[in-house]
């Protein structure tokens, strides 16, 4: 057997294994609404995050997600109990002052009573959407995106560093702002104006930009693109058009808004765009690539465990398995078992994926 | 190896050339040093070489410029990649991609090398540069000095056989800047690499160069010849030098080992004298701090400082790239909230005033002088300065006339270069007059004229009855201007007492005349020339 293959040979995982297997969770998650799964896909995902995330600075951006979550659960419970009304139920927890509202927002209520299932199921729908968030936040804490975007197919090499860079400025920009909003003070100004604030930032960040391009140009970058522009701009184009059609059939065999065939098809020809599009491109460019990211035995395992539990819960969704959807918002979450047993094979990757190489003291 | 054959660059719509009728050859091995005064058109001379001007800056290159026999009307910078290095002013603005290993992968990458030449170059040039240990790290988590030697290493991996450099070491303490003087002498002496490099320090670079090529800026001729026969007559010169010329050795040393072969007879001459130095008439405390802890998120950036400045005072911050110099002047003038202890400017505390309170009571140049400009031209700048600080209309214009004679007031802040930019951020702090004025690495990109000017106004400041404490890696600087000396070292203060005691005898932040008279107590050529004119 190959060092790679090897589930205790330390490494980084393929940046894709990671993407894949947490949106495999993601994809889990979008099945059910009941509470007891939704905290059980956040806990393997957790765990996972926990054992095998490294020290770098994206590493703990998985807490951040959790925040957002917490905030989205949070919106959604306030917006119900404000416009909540008594159609999902009766049992009444409080009541608000209620703000009169013209004729013409009949239907619409603000304030009043608000009950126990209105804000029981703006809890739950949040929570599912916090708990997709999450498996986003697990993929990027685990692998960062620019190292998912280091192994795009060479064809689609230029958009993936564009990518990059606008990576790297997102943040820029936040401190930046922070550092020219802490100047202003130095200059005696109380308020904020265009001027004083959005221009130097814009400034800052264009500066940025020239010397980027200029550092770029002189170490070689798209020296060897030696393909006429317009079969250059094709390719892409092509590659493009390939991603979206894959995109719209995994959507449509998700939620079943297409017929099969028709779901089908348009993942296959996207395939098949996509594929080829990239053979195509791959011979033209001349790069390579500095020490590649092994696909090995603990991918495949990692990505096979995320499918199994998005499988698991698309079949029991499919299947109509009772317990993915609760009967009533106020009722004891039943524990499916099939759902259950799937969701927990997604721990699979703290055990399959290679430890992190440790910093030698 | 790199041949400037009566070269002019015009930019578009500038109505002077930026350089004019250069004509220089830099022979292969050699270490080149380029010199001159802020804004005399380095940096373009540097850009040209790889052709970056003007193929990425626009502008109009007349004459030609050959470098190991490619001209650059021809190849384009990514075509010279693999024969030209660069390394920009800020390696940060450089990278490309987020750890180490990757960024020194990156140009053999775009080159398209094999993939075991390239493993094996990374690995090379990790142990030439000593980075190994770093190899895996974020660039955004690296010292200074790293991050210096990251992007040299990142020009190095192509074995390119010129390398050119624009100011590698202005942002770095004394320390690493020796890290980085000492793998660029060894790609000079072991490999053979051309190493062209623009730099103002010059007391660090002047001793491994083999060629100096000056750019005077406007009409004035480039010129080029050895550094030991240019520092005879150059009107900027390092401290050593400055002593040489004093002393009336020949040959002119640059070394400090040499100055100290050749001051034998001057250290005994000046066995009995001593140093006067005017004791600093100290009036009200300005600035106090007491057990003060600042930090970000769970890093502690400052653990239990303690301190007090009295007006009169010109106090030096010096410590490590990350010892915790930016955040102390940041808790004074109040961007940083205190976690514990106190800090007080000027009798208040700075976090709880009001911005217009503020600036009447300290002020501070930041370390990107670019924050606090915002007008559209330099004029416009000084006249919103008069009008923030209700000041007189014009007097912003009159410190920036003394500070920088030579800047526009027609340009874009943007437009200057980084040393007039300070002069004018520094302009329009200084008009607001602050009885405490906090200056956050001031020195970064100065010429010798610029920090001379500067020296004197904080002087008179001081004399005036203000209180200036400025935080910065330039030891010669500390020397001519500091009363008094504080050392940061993670966070903690480490040493604080007279300038001279503090920085006479510590290796890394000795003065050279300091090291080369040791165990005299001079620090500064000013002092030994006043000493000796007392003697005779």
């Amino acid at each position: 057997m190959r060092a790679v293959h090897r589930l205790t040979l330390p490494r980084a995982l393929h940046p894709g294994a990671w993407w894949l297997w947490a949106l495999c969770m993601a994809v889990a998650a979008s099945r059910t609404r009941n509470p007891v799964l939704l905290v059980l896909i956040l806990a393997v995902t957790g765990f996972v995050v926990a054992a095998r995330r490294s020290d770098a600075p994206w590493a703990y951006s998985f807490t951040a997600f959790l925040k957002l979550g917490l905030l989205v659960i949070g919106i959604r419970v306030v917006l119900q109990a404000l416009l909540s009304t008594r159609s999902q139920g009766t049992t009444v927890l409080f009541t608000l002052p209620q703000l009169p509202l013209p004729d013409w927002a009949a239907g619409v209520k603000l304030g009043g009573e608000v009950t126990a299932e209105a804000l029981v199921t703006a809890l739950y729908d949040g929570g599912q959407l916090a708990v997709m968030l999450c498996c986003v936040g697990a993929a990027n804490a685990l692998a960062s995106p620019r190292r998912l975007l280091k192994s795009l197919p060479a064809a689609l090499y230029e958009m993936g560093v564009a990518c990059v860079v606008a990576l790297t400025f997102a943040p820029q920009l936040v401190t930046d702002g922070r550092r020219i909003r802490a100047a202003r003070r130095l200059r005696g100004r109380t308020r904020a104006s265009f001027r004083t604030t959005a221009m130097p930032v814009l400034e800052g960040a264009l500066d940025r930009s020239v010397e980027l391009a200029a550092a770029m140009d002189s170490r070689g970058y798209g020296r060897t693109a030696h393909a006429p522009r317009a079969q250059r701009r094709l390719t892409a184009l092509c590659v493009l058009l390939g991603l979206l059609g894959i995109l719209l059939g995994v959507y449509a065999l998700l939620t079943d808004s297409m017929s099969f065939p028709l779901a089908g098809g348009a993942l296959a020809i996207g395939v098949l765009l996509a594929v080829g599009a990239m053979a195509v491109g791959r011979q033209r460019v001349a790069r390579t690539r500095y020490r590649p990211d092994p696909w090995a035995l603990p991918e495949w395992l990692v990505v096979a465990a995320g499918a199994v539990a998005a499988g698991a819960m698309v079949t029991a969704a499919v299947r109509g398995v009772h317990g993915l959807l609760l009967d009533g918002p106020l009722v004891v979450p039943p524990v499916p078992l099939l759902p259950v047993v799937g969701v927990l094979i997604g721990l699979v990757p703290a055990l399959a994926a290679p430890p992190l190489k440790k910093a030698v003291a | 190896m790199i041949e400037f054959d009566r070269v002019s660059v015009t930019y578009d719509g500038a109505s002077e050339p930026a350089l004019r009728d250069v004509s220089l050859i830099v022979p292969e091995g050699e270490l080149a040093l380029v010199i001159g005064r802020t804004g005399s058109g380095k940096s373009t001379l540097l850009r040209a070489i790889n052709g970056l001007v003007p193929h990425f800056t626009g502008g109009t290159l007349s004459g030609r410029v050959l470098v190991d026999g490619r001209d650059t009307r021809e190849y384009r910078p990514r075509d010279l990649a693999d024969v030209v290095g660069m390394v920009g002013q800020d390696p940060m603005a450089g990278f490309v991609t987020d750890t180490v290993e990757d960024e020194l992968a990156y140009s053999m990458e775009s080159l398209g090398m094999a993939p075991d030449v390239m493993r094996r170059r990374v690995e090379e040039t990790l142990d030439l540069l000593g980075l190994a240990d770093v190899r895996d790290r974020a660039l955004t988590s690296l010292s200074g000095g790293q991050r210096q030697r990251t992007a040299i290493g990142a020009a190095l991996t192509s074995h390119p056989a010129v390398l050119v450099l624009d100011e590698p070491t202005s942002a770095l303490d004394p320390q690493a800047a020796e890290e980085v003087l000492a793998a660029l002498q060894r790609l000079v002496h072991d490999l053979g690499v051309t190493v062209v490099l623009a730099e103002h320090r010059l007391e660090r670079v002047i001793q491994y160069a083999d060629r100096v090529i000056e750019v005077p800026g406007g009409a004035a001729a480039v010129s080029t010849g050895l550094p030991g026969e240019r520092m005879v007559t150059a009107p900027v010169a390092p401290p050593v030098v400055e002593l040489g010329r004093l002393a009336g050795w020949s040959p002119l040393p640059l070394s400090v080992r040499d100055a100290r072969r050749a001051a034998v007879a001057l250290r005994r001459q000046l066995d009995s004298a001593a140093p006067v130095r005017a004791a600093a008439e100290l009036g009200d405390e300005l600035a106090r701090c007491s057990d003060l802890v600042v930090g970000y998120g769970n890093v502690m950036a400052l653990r239990g400082v303690s301190l007090s400045v009295k007006s009169g005072e010109v106090v030096a911050l010096m410590g490590r790239n990350g010892a915790g110099k930016s955040t102390l002047l940041n808790t004074l003038v109040g961007i940083l909230p205190a976690r514990s202890g106190t800090a007080v400017a000027s009798g208040t505390d700075p976090h709880q005033m009001k911005p217009a309170q503020l600036v009447k009571a300290v002020g501070l140049v930041p370390q990107e002088p670019a924050d606090l400009l915002y007008a559209a031209t330099v004029a416009d700048e000084c006249a919103a300065a008069d009008s923030d600080f209700k000041v007189p209309a014009g007097s912003c214009r009159a410190l920036l006339e003394r500070l920088a004679p030579d800047v526009a007031l027609d340009l874009h802040p943007r437009d200057l270069s980084e040393g007039q930019r300070l002069c004018l951020a520094l302009a329009v702090v200084l008009c607001g007059a602050p009885p405490l004025l906090l200056l956050d690495e001031p020195t970064r990109g100065l010429d010798y004229g610029a920090k001379r000017r500067l020296v004197a106004i904080l002087r008179e400041l001081a004399a005036a009855g203000h209180a200036v404490i400025l935080s910065t890696h330039d030891v010669e600087m500390v020397a001519e201007v500091a009363t008094r000396v504080m050392v940061l070292a993670e966070g903690e203060l480490v040493s604080d007492g007279e300038a001279a005691e503090v920085i006479a005898g510590s290796p890394t932040f000795a003065p050279q005349v300091a090291k080369i008279l040791a165990p005299l107590p001079f620090l500064t050529v000013g002092e030994v020339a006043d000493a000796l004119e007392r003697a005779s």
